[in-house]
């Protein structure tokens, strides 16, 4: 028995060291669809993951079902080795910061952040200081004694993510944590968030359909799409290199232009004008490819694929053009650096290094 | 300032007048020191208020009331607020049905209800009791405190429960330290609008109130079907006073306005 | 995102719709117990048949039915109780659709305590409210007549109590409120730009009126109207008082047949019949209504 457990606890392991959190094959099914199809995901202790799709992608789902407020259709959910569907919500120990922030009305900030410790059964005393110091933590000292209802939004964030980590959770989820608040709140709390979070080392789990957020704040990302996993990876590896179409159009904005394949000395190239990117192998016999590049890897040039700005807007930081290629529309952005920049109706030519752009065939779904 | 016309505002003086001419004159005509129905022209008199002291089945009748409307209205919510949450947060089929049929007792005109309850409480033999009393009002102001916890538990973030769960709240604690708070506007609404929906009913108790138990809207009926006299004015004077202190209190406590204009109103 | 989802999870051992089974049941059980089967019981009553010497019969008979559908005093009495009804709707379409409109256009302070006025009688018990009436037009005495007369406008009271129209006046007096209270609640939800911006297109305020503001708060109207409909057909305590004995109506001649002469089967073959007809009215009308507005409001 004893030498059968401790084989049967390495051997399916692919991963080098045991996941914090995993999600092994977990699914739900509805009876007229799938929201979530069988997801695998394993979730290192101290990690910042997000999940990140469009509305309906079975992001908000995953969350529910790790939270325990929805029950799996298959699949398991393991924390520390130890199954979790089994335990009821109110025991999994996990902090939760909604999109509605779901601050009790009847109670005030200080009230709000104490609730968790009094359902635990924290001595006063130690309740209050914890109180204290989750409320400094946040920013908030000044508002203990506050209602809700007479705090701005921003303010009502902090006391539901002081709500959350007061009770020192295994896991921290963010449900949209952020999308109630105006542009330049959001930007400060993606950093103070991403702050507190590197200084106390909670594993979180956001969820989200903001692309920046998911940027700036995660570890990884995991992209989710009609229920299934479409690419996990560093934010940067994501965004420079989407694996599917959809992880390439949903992550910002991409050019698509259909390239023809040359066959040359240096072996089969997609070409736009003068513009050569290498082939890869399994594309080399196609006649046609689709050739994505991201707007800011474009440059102005001499040569290249040319190109006739119609449209021009002043961004602020950068400059947005819209140009008819014979390839397609194109989207270029350039920093404002002072540079002089070119104007509406005239001819350029495009260019971008072979690196940043990447090859699909022309049909199906691509890898 | 108003923004209606002259024409506009003339209307609404007539329709003011139209009315609180009746409640008024009722209040005023109480007061006088003659010995028939008249307007208290040679001053005024508190001694129909003091004849009612010598009438006990007035006073009776009133605390009566007051109980019966006090017992069914908490029974009324006690009943409520566990079906209005099961409407509001489970989805099950039949779940329209089940609030259509909790509501329907208010579509019934209530001397429907009074012919069907004599019927019903003396052929179990609990006719002319206290106990048929309570049990018919409590069906008849079940409707008022159902709906109205239903809307405030409808429109409950499921999201608040949610973070109280994740907090380790459930069960009791649960209900009493977030759900009840959250839906205790609701649930205070529909106990005031069954209290005083309890109190007023006339049609249906009249049908099945005996001289042990009765209430006072239905011994000022019977009292007003064999003559009108300065006597039934003052108990009329005194349930208006009362009915409009209780209205200021609760324009107070949470707005009249919201109560009436928010969620349907009484019934007569 | 599917709404559907069981969002409260189920605990081992016990299903999920147990939960909300046992919390639905006491509720339910009241309805059923003390609603439901006394009205099949009454139903059943409807059916006996009764005499003043023997009392309620075992068998059963179509007799009290026949003699509804027969004696022409019971068709005289029904049409009474709907006239009744239907004038009284009809006045209070035209006096609490515009008392309404009226409030809603006050500011701050007026249109509140103006709100509550209108809105407060519902809470005052009927008895009194009709009361009032009885004083301000009973007879020579009453207060309204008794001034008249004695300015030398009038040599005879106004006829209002037994009469008919004392009914309509007294009953408009109950059920204006709950016109106003259907109204309202349209009324808030109206967008009052539009009317500004009718009025910017050169409409002059008669026609913002008509064209405008009528055609939304119309819904309202026409469901206070069954409301009050139904009310006013099966109203009691209102036509029993100034009505008295000699004018009865649908739910004063039930009372009679229970109370007075004890002949309950009739009495309750009365009261359903009243039950029947107005949830026809109200049915059809509410049918009406909602096919005219579906494709408006949908």
């Amino acid at each position: 028995m004893l030498a059968r457990s401790s084989t049967s606890g390495i051997a399916p392991m692919t991963d080098p060291a045991p996941a914090f959190l995993a999600l092994d094959g977990l699914s739900k099914r509805y009876a007229d669809h799938v929201a979530v199809d069988a997801l695998t995901l394993g979730v290192a202790q101290g990690e910042f993951i997000s999940l990140l799709g469009p509305s309906g992608c079975g992001k908000t789902t995953t969350l529910q079902m790790i939270a325990g407020f929805t029950e799996p259709s298959g699949g398991a959910i393991r924390l520390e080795g130890r199954d979790l569907v089994a335990v009821k919500p109110a025991r999994r120990g996990l902090g939760i910061v909604f999109q509605s922030y779901a601050l009790f009305p009847h109670m005030t900030a200080a009230e709000n952040v104490a609730f968790g410790l009094e359902m635990q059964r924290v001595p006063k005393a130690e309740r209050a200081r914890r109180v204290t110091d989750a409320l400094a933590l946040v920013g908030l000292s000044a508002l203990a004694e506050r209602y809700p209802r007479r705090m701005s939004g921003g303010q009502q964030q902090r006391v539901a993510l002081a709500r959350a980590l007061v009770i020192q959770p295994r896991i921290l989820l963010l449900d949209e944590p952020l999308s109630n608040l105006d542009a330049k709140l959001r930007e400060e709390m993606q950093i103070e968030l991403r702050q507190i979070q590197r200084r106390i080392g909670t594993t979180t789990i956001l969820v989200t359909h903001d692309q920046h957020e998911a940027m700036a704040l995660s570890d990884r990302i995991v992209v989710m799409n009609a229920g299934k996993v479409e690419q996990i990876g560093r934010p940067q590896d994501v965004y420079e290199r989407p694996a599917t179409p959809f992880v390439a159009s949903f992550l910002g904005k991409t050019n698509v232009f259909e390239a023809l394949v040359e066959r040359g000395a240096d072996g089969a190239a997609a070409v736009l004008g003068t513009v050569r990117c290498p082939c890869p192998p399994h594309l080399a016999g196609a006649g046609h490819v689709l050739l994505t590049v991201r707007p800011e890897k474009i440059a102005f040039a001499d040569e290249g694929l040319a190109c006739r700005i119609v449209s021009r807007v002043f961004q602020g930081t950068y400059w947005l053009f819209i140009g008819e290629t014979p390839a397609g529309v194109a989207t270029i952005v350039c920093q404002n650096d002072g540079a002089a920049q070119p104007g509406e109706g005239e001819s350029v030519h495009l260019t971008w290094r072979a690196d940043d752009a990447a090859l699909r065939p022309l049909s199906g779904a691509g890898a | 300032m108003s923004r209606n016309g002259p024409l506009a505002l003339l209307f609404h003086a007539l329709v003011m007048l139209f009315m609180l001419a009746p409640i008024v004159i009722v209040c005023v005509v109480a007061f006088t020191p003659e010995g028939f129905l008249s307007l208290p022209t040679n001053g005024l008199s508190l001694r129909w208020f003091k004849a009612i002291a010598g009438y006990p089945e007035f006073v009776s009748a009133f605390r009566d009331s007051l109980w019966l409307a006090a017992l069914s209205s908490v029974i009324a919510v006690g009943v409520s607020v566990p079906a209005a949450l099961a409407v509001a947060r489970h989805r099950f089929p039949g779940r329209e049905a089940v609030s259509a049929f909790i509501l329907s007792p208010l579509m019934i005109p209530h001397v429907v209800l009074g012919v069907a309850f004599l019927r019903f409480f003396t052929q179990i033999g609990v006719g002319g009791s206290m106990v048929s009393l309570v049990l018919a009002h409590v069906v008849i102001v079940l409707p008022f405190a159902f709906r109205l916890t239903l809307s405030t538990a409808t429109g409950l973030d499921r999201s608040l429960e949610q973070a109280a769960v994740s907090l380790g709240a459930s069960g009791a604690t649960l209900f009493r330290r977030v759900t009840l708070p959250l839906i205790l506007p609701g649930v205070v609404s529909g106990l005031v609008l069954a209290f005083i929906n309890s109190f007023d009913e006339v049609t249906m108790t009249v049908f099945i109130a005996a001289p042990g138990a009765t209430t006072l809207p239905v011994r000022m009926f019977l009292y007003i079907q064999d003559n009108i006299d300065p006597l039934v004015t003052s108990v009329s004077a005194v349930v208006i006073a009362l009915t409009v202190v209780v209205m200021a209190l609760i324009e107070k406590l949470f707005g009249l306005e919201r109560l009436l204009a928010g969620e349907g109103g009484g019934r007569s | 995102m599917s709404a559907l989802a069981d969002t409260a999870p189920r605990r081992a051992g016990m299903p999920g719709w147990l939960a909300p089974a046992l919390m639905l049941l006491p509720a339910m059980l009241l309805v059923v117990g003390v609603v439901l089967v006394p009205l099949a019981l009454t139903a059943l009553l409807s059916f006996h048949s009764f005499s003043s010497s023997t009392g309620i019969s075992a068998g059963y008979a179509l007799e009290n039915w026949a003699e509804i559908a027969g004696d022409p005093y019971y068709a005289e009495m029904f049409l009474r109780t709907f006239r009744i009804a239907g004038v009284v709707t009809l006045a209070c379409c035209l006096i609490g659709a515009p008392e309404a409109y009226i409030i809603h256009r006050m500011r701050a302070p007026w249109k509140g305590i103006f709100l509550v006025v209108t809105l407060g009688p519902l809470l005052i018990s009927v008895v009194a409210r009709t009361l009032g009436w009885a004083l301000l037009f009973g007879g020579r005495n009453g207060v309204v007549n008794k001034a008249l007369m004695d300015l030398g406008i009038l040599s005879q009271p106004i006829p209002f109590m037994f009469t008919e129209g004392g009914v309509m006046v007294a009953l408009t007096h109950v059920m204006v409120p709950f016109m106003v209270l259907s109204v309202w609640a349209v009324l808030q939800r109206l967008d009052p730009r539009a009317e500004n911006a009718a009025a910017s297109l050169g409409a002059s305020q008669f026609t913002v009126l008509t064209r405008i503001v009528l055609p939304q708060v119309m819904p309202g109207i026409l469901s206070g109207a069954i409301i009050v409909f139904a009310l006013s057909a099966s109203a009691f305590a209102t036509p029993a008082i100034i009505g008295g004995r000699r004018l009865k109506v649908a739910a004063t001649l039930a009372y009679d047949e229970f109370l007075n002469t004890l002949n309950w089967p009739l009495g309750a073959a009365v009261a359903l019949l009243l039950l029947v007809a107005i949830a026809a009215i109200v049915i059809g009308c509410n049918a009406l209504v909602e096919r005219h507005y579906s494709k408006v409001f949908q």
